[in-house]
């Protein structure tokens, strides 16, 4: 599909405007939203945080790609509610308690909502009781963490142990993630799951979401 | 000091700066969250007396507990009505622990927003934000301003263009953090060395150079792309390595005795101002002092 390939490209080079547009076209060729989002928008963003990954291109071009994406989910989202596209799971996320950096936590949150989860996005400085809180609410089967200072890194381990304490562990899922973390950190802490960036934390979660239903 | 900051610097002198505030503030209890900067209403004898802590340990440039003292950051504790309170109060601090014996130094660092098109912020609110910080700072006595852990060519040049603006004479560092990456130095914004030299001299700073970052060693390295691109001297502030947790205890792997180690190779690289960043304490500031200055004092 030519204007699929169009979508990803303009994604890529962040040019939101033209992405809304040609989103708008894909649907008028009676396109499925899913097939805009998996093989347009989706292909677009892997690109990008291939990208990123390998240093290629940096967080601006990030930003403006991800604003790209949101207008071309804007033009979709009446459709998905049309097309009953059933969400694949509700993900709670946020920056942890302490720190106020968000971008990362952002991009991991559109990516998802992209992969076709439910997000709630709990913004910034979020108490561990507000974390398992929202989870509980809203029935969310994975509670996403990410921090960019070492400092605030320990509350992720209390997310960890008062999920336990509540006997939640196994219920609801965690993963961890953020410039300082590692793997290593996050099994230190007992985490379900550490995500390097935007792209791996989608894969990631898929397979959270995936282990609860056993 | 009877000669200016700059006259001494261009003379060829070594001057050694202070090490980590945030690691001090921290050890005194304030707590991961909270304002560091509301300490300068509330606690300035804390400040002070770091102050003294790194006068003592040899530094001859001191910096204000003003990091995320501009009205954009502050705004975050809901404190951004009183920014011009709180960066005079830090300033105060400082000379009060350090007289006339130390340059005082007023740190401005990110404010926090991503600027447009990217992001949400108008550059020209940063540069009102950052107009007021430095002015409150320049208002109040400091001896130079310091830029610093600035990711974004764009914001760090309007704080540079902000202070010079109220001040043409006061000198200005300018410091951006880069990380290694496999193809060369860039801050996560995407800014190589030679484009955040070109961009920072052209705002109009008067000394160029990195702070925070990977520690020590790829400082070195970074000192000698910043010297390739400039004749401006420079100014270098490494964290005592890269931040790792034991428990919930924050922890620098660099000692004193490599950061000294390392500060000569600065030096020996065109290096004019060496100081510490995060993790760094009066201890490593004592060894610096040493190591550049041994005859001094």
């Amino acid at each position: 599909m030519e204007i699929l390939q169009q979508i990803a490209r303009e994604l890529e080079r962040g040019e939101d405007g033209k992405v809304g547009e040609l989103t708008r076209l894909a649907v008028a060729d009676g396109l499925s939203a899913k097939q805009i989002l998996d093989d347009g928008l989706i292909a677009g963003m892997n690109v990008v945080g291939e990208k990123f990954r390998v240093h290629e291109i940096f967080l601006p071009d990030v930003l403006l790609a991800a604003r790209a994406m949101y207008s071309g989910m804007d033009v979709i989202k009446p459709l998905m509610l049309e097309e009953d596209v059933p969400a694949i799971g509700k993900a709670v996320i946020g920056t942890v308690q302490g720190d106020l950096h968000d971008i990362g936590k952002n991009l991991v949150g559109i990516m998802l909502k992209g992969a076709g989860f439910e997000v709630i996005d709990l913004g910034n400085d979020v108490a561990p009781e507000a974390f398992i809180a929202a989870a509980r609410e809203n029935d969310a089967q994975v509670i996403g963490m990410s921090a960019l200072l070492t400092t605030t890194m320990p509350v992720m381990r209390k997310v960890v142990s008062m999920l336990r304490e509540a006997g939640l562990n196994g219920k609801i899922k965690t993963i961890v993630g953020g410039a300082p973390l590692s793997a290593d950190f996050a099994a230190e802490i007992g985490a379900d799951a550490y995500a390097y960036d935007g792209v791996n934390a989608v894969d990631r979660v898929k397979e959270l979401v995936a282990g609860s239903h056993d | 000091m009877n000669r200016s900051f700059l006259d001494r610097i261009v003379a060829g002198e070594i001057l050694v700066a202070d090490g980590a505030m945030g690691t001090q503030l921290m050890e005194r209890g304030l707590p991961a969250g909270a304002c560091p900067e509301e300490w300068n209403l509330s606690r300035p004898r804390d400040l002070e007396e770091i102050a003294r802590l790194y006068l003592e340990a040899g530094a001859q440039v001191i910096q204000t507990n003003t990091f995320g003292g501009s009205p954009l950051k502050l705004a975050k504790y809901d404190l951004d009505s009183r920014c011009e309170e709180i960066n005079r109060a830090a300033v105060a601090a400082v000379r009060a622990a350090v007289g006339k014996d130390a340059f005082v130094s007023g740190s401005c660092g990110p404010t926090g927003c991503t600027l447009k098109p990217y992001g949400d912020t108008e550059p020209a609110a940063v540069a009102d934000g950052f107009a007021r910080q430095s002015g409150a700072l320049i208002e109040a006595g400091v001896d130079v301003i310091c830029v610093e852990t600035m990711t974004d060519l764009v914001e760090a040049t309007l704080a540079v263009k902000a202070a010079k603006a109220i001040s043409r004479d006061l000198p200005v560092m300018a410091t951006m953090t880069f990380d290694r990456t496999p193809r060369g130095f860039f801050t996560i914004m995407g800014v190589d060395i030679p484009s955040a030299v070109a961009g920072l001299a052209a705002a109009g700073a008067d000394l160029v150079g990195s702070n925070c970052g990977n520690g020590s060693g790829n400082m070195v390295l970074i000192a000698r792309e910043l010297r390739a691109g400039t004749d401006l001297p420079l100014v270098i502030q490494a964290n005592a390595g890269l931040p790792e947790l034991q428990g919930d205890r924050v922890v620098y792997g660099e000692s004193p005795e490599f950061m000294a180690e390392k500060a000569r190779q600065l030096v020996a690289s065109g290096v004019s101002v060496v100081g510490g960043c995060c993790g760094t304490t009066p201890a490593h500031i004592a060894a610096l002092r040493q190591a550049l200055q041994p005859a001094r004092q």
